[in-house]
This record gives structure tokens, sequence and C-alpha cells, in this order.
């Protein structure tokens, strides 16, 4: 299983063809207490960078782009009653959406755990 | 984030940066939105316990009459509200009002018992220039303005909030609600108002700036308080109904289309002598176009400033102008402007959030119950 992030914070697990996609402890530290996650549609279709999900904290709206193209197969449920798993457990039952993967070349452009660390510590 | 070399500092910058705040400008501030409890949690904790703000960016002066006239009767030449009434030590909510009827801030007045001929004025932070220009000259030469550039001002707001400072000073417990009292705590001489914008008990201390933190500290030390930031501040003030003044209200808006009916008593309606009084009596007599109401979403996306009201046709009826998530509440709330026709409790509107129409209920406010102190009551 390989793991890889956006510059936005995302995090995408790619298993086979499919990705599955959350927000990284940085970007929920950032947020602050989710109070909602609107969800895609299941065989909804994005490019690259389009807004897929919006996140709202007690303090602000914001975007999550899906990181790569595809398709929406499955949405995280759970987040519908309890928005604050994605504080709780960002990596891992937070996660929000699973996205067919149609270019795995776009996997390139993304930055691997260690790149990423680096990203965010440029940040602070 | 751009750096505002022009940004001020309150005199208790220091203590929150020390407690760990995330700072953001506000009003020209330099000023704590969160310490690292988060906004919810310091927003249930000073439901349930009490929170110390930070509101020394508010403008505080002293107004003096000149001469023999009584400064209320002055100052009521500027805002609707009965000011005259007040007695020594009372406390009332008003608006300054231009000649349009329209609102340019809402205040606190207090009739001060310990000057001759006095009230003491906390305004907004982002108006208070404005503000303060505007008395001095109106009632230049008839009374006098005096700016307490030196004070800083703690709210300490909650249902436990009369026990932290009563533990300081047990005179405070006993304070009824919208009344002030000039007292020593802990040494430190401070102006004691029993008032707040949370919707809970609690108290606004006006205390000397070089001693702000030193009091703030003593009243962290205790277990029923913790600091809270300008995010909680707004979501707990949203929950109680009251309007931010720039948001809610502004310089487009009176008082009647503002839900401020009750700020303008029988005798000043009587008198019509308060800036924009044509304009007012006629919206109160013939009605007004559109009036702030509370907003309930059906469902658990907030609904943010801006956000367009439609009827159930899909035409716009109105706009948010603050909402967000009440955590007491447990859930979106907001407020906003709708056309008269569309204002009873229990409308059904849509909210247009991110091009969707979201149902939505005209409500009730205050969203969450007030838990003022009242002598009589107690």
């Amino acid at each position: 299983m390989t793991i890889k992030f956006s510059e936005d914070h995302e995090w995408i697990s790619i298993e086979g063809d499919i990705g599955t996609v959350g927000i990284t402890n940085y970007a929920q530290n950032a947020l602050g207490d989710v109070v909602f996650v609107e969800l895609p549609e299941v065989g909804a279709s994005f490019a690259k960078g389009d807004e897929a999900s919006v996140v709202e904290s007690v303090k602000a709206a914001s975007e999550i782009y899906a990181p790569i193209s595809g398709e929406i197969v499955e949405v995280n449920g759970k987040l519908d009653d309890a928005p604050d798993t994605v504080n709780q457990s960002p990596r891992d039952d937070g996660w929000f959406f699973r996205i067919s993967i149609s270019d795995t070349s776009e996997l390139e452009g993304l930055m691997d755990e260690d790149g990423y660390d680096e990203f965010v510590k440029g940040l602070e | 984030m751009t750096f505002d070399e022009n940004i001020q500092k309150t005199q208790l910058h220091a203590l929150h940066v020390e407690l760990g705040a995330k700072m953001v400008p506000f009003a020209g501030y330099d000023m704590p939105v969160q310490y690292p409890l988060g906004v919810m949690k310091e927003h249930l904790f000073c439901r349930e316990n009490s929170g110390l703000f930070d509101v020394s960016h508010m403008g505080q002066a002293f107004l003096k009459g000149l001469g023999g006239e009584d400064v209320a009767s002055l100052f009521e030449e500027l805002v609707p509200g009965n000011i005259q009434g007040l007695k020594p030590g009372g406390i009332r909510y008003s608006m300054l009002l231009n000649e349009d009827g329209h609102i340019l801030d809402d205040l606190m007045a207090t009739r001060y018992a310990y000057a001759e001929n006095t009230l003491y004025l906390v305004v907004n932070a982002a108006c208070k220039e404005e503000d303060f220009a505007l008395i001095g000259k109106a009632l230049e030469g008839r009374a006098e303005l005096t700016r307490l550039e030196d004070r800083a001002l703690i709210a300490l707001q909650g249902p436990k909030a009369a026990v932290a400072l009563g533990r300081l000073v047990p005179d405070v417990m006993v304070m009824d609600f919208m009344t002030a009292l000039n007292i020593d705590i802990d040494g430190i001489p401070c102006f004691v108002s029993r008032s707040g914008y949370t919707g809970e008990d609690g108290y606004e201390i006006s205390v000397p700036g070089d001693r702000a933190s030193e009091l703030s500290r003593t009243l962290l030390a205790m277990e029923e308080v913790e600091a809270i930031g300008l995010g909680a501040r707004d979501s707990l003030r949203l929950e109680a109904g009251l309007c931010l003044y720039g948001h809610d209200i502004d310089d487009t808006t009176t008082p009647i289309e503002g839900d401020l009916i009750w700020a303008i008593p029988k005798r000043r309606r009587l008198e019509a002598n308060f800036p924009g009084a044509e304009v007012i009596l006629n919206q109160l007599s013939n009605g007004v176009g559109r009036k702030r109401v509370g907003i309930l979403p059906d469902g658990r996306a907030p609904a943010r400033e801006h956000t367009i009201i439609q009827d159930l046709g899909g035409n716009d009826i109105g706009e948010i102008t603050s909402g967000g998530f009440g955590p007491s509440k447990g859930g979106p709330v907001a407020m906003g402007y709708v056309t008269n026709a569309h204002s009873e409790v229990g409308t059904p509107v849509n909210l247009l959030v991110r091009g969707k129409p979201m149902p939505a209920k005209v409500a009730a406010m205050p969203f969450v119950e007030k838990r003022f102190y009242h002598k009589s009551k107690a």
C-alpha cells in the first residue's frame, strides 16, 4: 500500500486501482473542530484539482480537492453523524471518499510521507 | 498573512501569546481567536463554567456634562434609549444613529455613580474613533469626552462567573444584572459591570491596563475559569441572538429592521428627538420591508454570512448576516434579514449553500436560554 500527499494537505492511500482520500493531521489541526463534511455523490467524476468535498469547522468552510482524477466509488457515511472523526482519526477512520484511479501518472506529482513532512516544516 | 506594523496590542497581548493563543488581526488589534482548548471546547466551557475574554480593544470613555444640563439628556440627542431613566450605576444598551435612522454603532452606557454628571461608555473597537469623534463634536462645549486608553477591559462570563469573581470580592455576587460598581479586586481598583455579550450571567471589568494581566492570571488560576478567544465569543453571542455590529446591524439598517425596537422606549418615541426619528417612527407605524430574524437550518450544514435566503419558490428574500455552528445548540444556527412577509417564526425557507438549496426555518432567538442574574428572582 502506498500513501501520497498533496500540497492541499490531503492524503491518498492507494490499493490496486482505488485511492482512499482524507486530510492530514496538520490540516485537521489547522481547521479546528470539524462540525460538518459535505461528501461527493458515489458515481461522480472529478478531474485532479476539482472541489470534491467541503469540510466545515466551527470557524469556516474549506474545500477538499480531488488529488487525482477519477470516479467516486464509496464515501465515508460515518462522517454524517460523527464529523469530529476527522479530528480524532484524520489518517484512519476519518477518511472522506474512495476514488477509482484513472491515470496512475498523476500519482507521480504527489509527495511521499517524508516529502510532505518537509513541506509542512517549511510552513511553520 | 501580511505583517501590519500598525497593528495594535492590548495590555493582555503577552499573556495571550504565553497561553498559546492563535493570534489574528481584528479591528486593528492583534487578538486571540482561540487558545489551545479550541473554539468548540472554549464555547462549551464558558456555558458550563466561566470564560475570561480580553475585550480591551473596545472603546471606553467618560462623558461628563458641563454646566447644569444632565449628561444623560445630552447623550439622548445621539441615541434613542432611555438614558435619563438610568439610576446611578445603571447600564443600558443603546445605539448611535445617523439622520437616516441607520445604526452607526451599538454601545453600553452606564450612569457613573462616582463622578458628577458622568456617563461611562463602551463602544465597538472598529467604530471607536468615529464614535468618539462624533460624540465629542455633537456635544462640543456642553459635554467633555475623556477616552480611557490606559484601561483594559476583561469580560468574565458564564454560570460560575459569580462564584469565581465572588471568591475575590463577595460583593459582586449580589450585584443586579445591568448595574455597575467601583470596587477593589485583590487590591486593584476596578469598575465592574454585571453585563456581557454571551447570554450568560457575568461581568465586564474595567481595570487599569498595567494591572490587567495580574487580575487575569488570578482569575485564570481558578478551576472555573478558562481563557476564551474571539471564535467562541462569536458563537456564544450568536446562540444568544445578539447582534454583531458590522454584520447583523450596520449603517444601512435601522433599529426597526434590526429587531431592536425594545431599545427605543415609549418616552423617546413620543419625544421623537433622536437622530432619524422621523424615519424610525414611520417604520414603527407603517412597517419595514425586511427584518432581522433567527434562522435554523434543518440539516447539519452551517450557513455562513452572505448566504442567500430564498422562499420555497426560489425567489431571493434575504441574506444570512451571521451563521455557523452552535456548540451548545449542537447544530447550525444563523441570523439574517428576510422580507417582512417571511419573517414569522416557523416560515420555511431555503438557504443557498454552495449553490444548493438547503431547507431551513425562521426561528425564535435566542437559540439558548438566557441566564442573567436578577436580584428580585434570586
